[in-house]
């Protein structure tokens, strides 16, 4: 067992005052109201509260909250469930509530970088823990036995000497009464219960019966409908409002302008001021507001070069520079090109990389692009604000809870404790919603109109007012020798405006000879973190040269790796790989193993690809068949080194989704821009993969692994891209190095 | 402002709107049957599948003038206790990530079934395929598909 330090008060997560005796009344808000499971029907008489994380009913029912964002990735199901495996609680009898933000509470109640599981391993994990220590010593206390003799087993206490046991129900009230343990002892692996075991969906019935659990589907008395009208092009502001038509439309209470971000406002990273002002319709309801934007007479007009101060995620000031003009796709795709042609930021030389290229055997050289991307959540942008004088209701979904609620803070100058941020269950979220500009905008929104109102954007508003994944460039270039080692390796990478370049992560390490550079240009479209910010483009290019230079060689492209991964095992270039090589190995087996890899299979064309990202390894082999022209994916073999697997499966479903989602962009879907307007800003134009693109088949496989959860929200994403297009090679012949492979013509189905 | 007398979910219904009104407004605005989604307006998603007389029909698109008498069925009135053999076989499978495009999943897989009780993969692709799943649970939701289509003709 680990013994570690617990930080964890009694303080109410409620901002409502507890009741004497340590119980707690529990009203159901609407967030919170989870019908108890079948098993438990009855809902108890009294809860008592042991601490921030869970309470327990008088009848044994457990609540506990689930502290973290919800967007899909099961957090509100796999993080409870570290929670009860240390209160050794029967699960049939516990009810999840989606915590309000409280960060004297709660760490880090953030969805992003796939950190969720990871970070809350042990404060979770501590919480049960607590718990069920003063379970036990309030049974020891009324027993009047020694603490270490008493046992738990299911919401059980046992005295085995005595042959006592009471319920946590029969024993919740005293346990309210305890002193909070200054120090916990965490169960070891092998004793858990429920931690690697499979637990459906806690909102599944919910979810499969239609009961309101989205931003979109809140309401509350009163409230009212808004949309915004932004400017139909990047580079472009407003120049005059016309409203006169839209004013007298049934059902419309107001229309004004608003600057979300006036020019005194600090902006933090999460803040995206792509359009200083917009334009706001509030009715009483969606239609009749769709209707009165249709009818605005907006005229806008071009900005001009600019400059924001912006604080970043890790606290430091950047000034951003934002240049004027109406950006076009093929305009971009020239400035790629041109700046990949001159020499980049060098971020990592290892031995004399050029001198080896120019007396090398055989080069290999070739580029990858890949455009911009929307995120498309299938829950458009929405947000609930009610702002008074007093405080601030926030209620949606946003990833961001903790930052956004500093940027209501400084927005509407109330201090912090006044603002109520509340997470619904979320359509999604793929980084869209770390960027809670559309919170901001509906609590001005609501503080201009003084009434609740919930802002909607249409899919039109939300693909046109993104906050995109950067356009990326990279160039590779490979020295083989006469015997055709691998004997210098060089990438230069860039992209609009951000650079994909992860300089330290394989194959660096792996070559006695390595350069990597890095460059960016200049844009006024927003962009940010879209699933695996920058490796969503870097692996699919690095795993695709690879298997290249492998082929070059002749050497197999998975024994290719893992021989160069064997040199980073032994005896690596560098010191600053930030990757185990032995992991990466260790999923390029299982895959190679699981796919039978090698086996000569009649009309199957197979890629590979291996990658690391989010502390998490994962490899794929991907099986493609040919019928009538078309390739389609039969089976995708999936290897997943993401340590401890808390709950099977829906962790396969997230491989098994990142894998369609990762092969889903690579083949179809792209953003262009034609004078700063996307050119696609509906699904008719903007392509996402469909069921009959969808692979038939995906088998999962973990590795066993006692290491602590790491990242598996986005890890599975990166590196299918670089089998997909392997194993077109394959099914094809051609190679495939811009991105979407559906503009070469290429579909799947 | 029209007045129309719907049948939702077996119960009639009144509302007053504009003619021009898709359904899928006046479920969620009007009727507060939140289950049906938005999302993209234009029929291209599946969100918003409904059941107009036990057809799958995009409600994003559909003025409430043009149901008339036919029946609608929404999510919420798939079945009285959530447990239509689709329900079911979703819940089986675990078939959700984010959820939001489930609703309108579920219901394109019970009008598909209803119409052909034993379809074949190239079958439920077809039927699905104006459905959209952002975190790509294709996988499962055909495994689901077919799971509920067992447990109809069993």
């Amino acid at each position: 067992m680990t013994a570690i330090k617990t930080s964890i008060g009694r303080r109410s997560f409620l901002k409502t005052s507890a009741l004497a005796g340590g119980g707690m009344m529990l009203s159901f808000s609407w967030l919170a109201g989870c019908k108890p499971t079948p098993d438990m029907v009855e809902l108890p008489k009294e809860w008592f509260e042991l601490n921030g994380y869970l309470k327990i009913g008088d009848n044994g029912l457990v609540t506990i909250m689930s502290p973290n964002p919800e967007i899909g990735q099961n957090v509100k199901t796999s993080m409870p469930m570290l929670v009860a495996e240390e209160l050794d609680v029967d699960w049939k009898n516990v009810i999840v509530e989606q915590a309000p933000l409280n960060t004297t509470i709660f760490t880090r109640q953030l969805a992003g970088g796939s950190q969720s599981i990871s970070q809350g391993w042990k404060s979770l994990r501590m919480a049960g823990a607590t718990a069920r220590r003063m379970l036990r010593e309030a049974a020891a206390k009324a027993w009047q036995v020694p603490v270490d003799e008493i046992t738990t087993e299911a919401s059980m206490l046992y005295h085995k000497a005595s042959g006592k046991s009471a319920s946590y129900g029969e024993m919740a009230s005293a346990a309210a009464k305890i002193e909070v343990p200054k120090e916990v002892e965490l169960k070891n692996n092998s004793d858990f219960k429920i931690i690697g075991t499979s637990r459906n969906n806690v909102d599944g019935k919910k979810i499969v019966t239609g009961q309101p659990l989205y931003g979109l589907d809140y309401r509350k008395e009163g409230m009212l409908i808004a949309m915004i009208a932004h400017p139909p092009a990047f580079g472009m502001k407003l120049k005059s409002v016309d409203d006169t038509q839209a004013r007298t439309m049934p059902g419309i209470k107001d229309v004004f302008t608003i600057k979300t971000y006036p020019e005194d406002y600090a902006m933090q990273w999460c803040d995206v001021d792509s359009f200083p002002e917009l334009v706001v319709v509030v009715g009483n309801t969606t239609w009749e507001v769709m209707n009165a934007r249709k009818a605005l007479k907006l005229e806008w007009e071009q900005f001009t070069d600019h400059e924001l101060t912006s604080s970043t995620f890790w606290g430091t000031t950047v000034k951003i520079k934002v240049p004027g003009g109406l950006e076009n796709s093929a305009q971009h795709a020239k400035v790629m090109s041109d700046l990949s042609a001159k020499a980049g930021k060098v971020v990592r030389k290892d031995g004399n990389p050029e001198a080896i290229f120019k007396k090398a055997a055989k080069v290999v050289e070739r580029s990858y692009t890949a455009p911009f991307l929307a995120h498309n959540t299938m829950e458009p942008m929405n947000f609930f604000a009610h702002v008074t004088d007093e405080k601030a209701e926030l209620v949606g979904p946003i990833q961001t809870p903790e930052f956004m609620e500093k940027s209501v803070a400084a927005r509407l100058n109330l201090p912090l404790e006044k603002i109520d941020i509340q997470m619904t269950r979320q359509g999604g979220g793929f980084g869209r919603r770390l960027y809670g500009h559309f919170l901001l905008e509906a609590a001005v929104i609501s503080q201009k109109v003084k009434a609740p109102v919930k802002l909607i954007y249409t899919r039109e508003d939300d693909m046109s007012f993104g906050v995109y994944r950067p356009a990326y460039h990279a160039l590779y270039r490979a020295a083989l020798d006469e015997n055709n080692n691998l004997i210098a390796f060089h990438v230069k990478a860039g992209g609009i405006p951000e650079s994909p370049l992860f300089a330290n992560r394989f194959p660096a390490g792996a070559v006695e000879n390595y350069l990597a550079e890095s460059w960016t240009a200049e844009s006024n479209i927003s962009v940010g973190a879209f699933r695996a910010p920058a490796s969503n483009f870097i692996a699919g290019a690095e795993q695709s040269f690879l298997d290249e230079v492998a082929e070059a060689a002749g050497k197999d492209p998975i024994q290719f790796r893992i021989d160069l991964l064997n040199r980073v095992v032994s005896n690596p270039v560098g010191e600053n790989n930030d990757y185990e090589a032995k992991r990466l190995i260790g999923v390029l087996e299982l895959v190679r193993s699981k796919s039978n890899w090698g086996q000569d299979m009649p009309d199957i064309h197979r890629g590979v690809s291996a990658y690391f990202c989010h502390d998490s390894y994962v490899a794929h082999v991907i099986d493609l068949k040919v019928d009538n022209g078309k390739p389609r994916v039969e089976k995708v073999h999936c290897a997943v080194d993401c340590g401890i697997v808390v709950n099977p499966i829906a962790a396969i479903n997230l491989v098994e989704g990142g894998s369609v989602d990762g092969i889903g962009h690579a083949m179809y879907s792209g953003l262009t821009f034609t004078n700063g307007t996307p050119d696609q800003i509906n699904f008719d134009k903007y392509r996402l993969i469909r069921h009959k693109e969808a692979p038939k088949a995906i088998d999962v496989h973990f590795v066993d692994s006692d290491v602590d959860p790491t990242g598996l929200g986005e890890p599975p994403f990166p590196p299918v891209i670089g089998a997909l297009a392997n194993a077109l090679y394959k099914a094809t012949g051609k190679r495939h190095y811009q991105q979407p492979y559906l503009g070469a013509g290429i579909t799947l189905g | 402002m029209t007045t129309f007398n719907l049948t939702v979910n077996g119960k009639k219904q009144t509302v007053e709107v504009d003619a021009t009104t898709p359904v899928l407004w006046v479920l969620r605005d009007h009727l507060n049957l939140v289950g049906t989604k938005f999302g993209c307006g234009m029929a291209q998603c599946g969100a918003c599948t409904i059941h107009v007389n036990g057809s799958a029909t995009r409600s994003c698109m559909l003025p409430v003038s043009s149901v008339g008498d036919q029946e609608i069925t929404t999510i919420e009135g798939l079945s009285e206790a959530g447990d239509h053999p689709v329900q079911k076989a979703w819940l089986e499978h675990d078939v959700p990530q984010c959820g939001y495009c489930q609703a309108g999943q579920i219901m394109s897989a019970a009008a598909l079934l209803k119409e052909n009780p034993n379809p074949t993969d190239e079958q439920i692709e077809t039927a699905m395929n104006g459905n959209i799943c952002r975190c790509g649970t294709y996988v499962r939701i055909k495994a689901a598909v077919k799971t509920a289509s067992q447990n109809l003709n069993a």
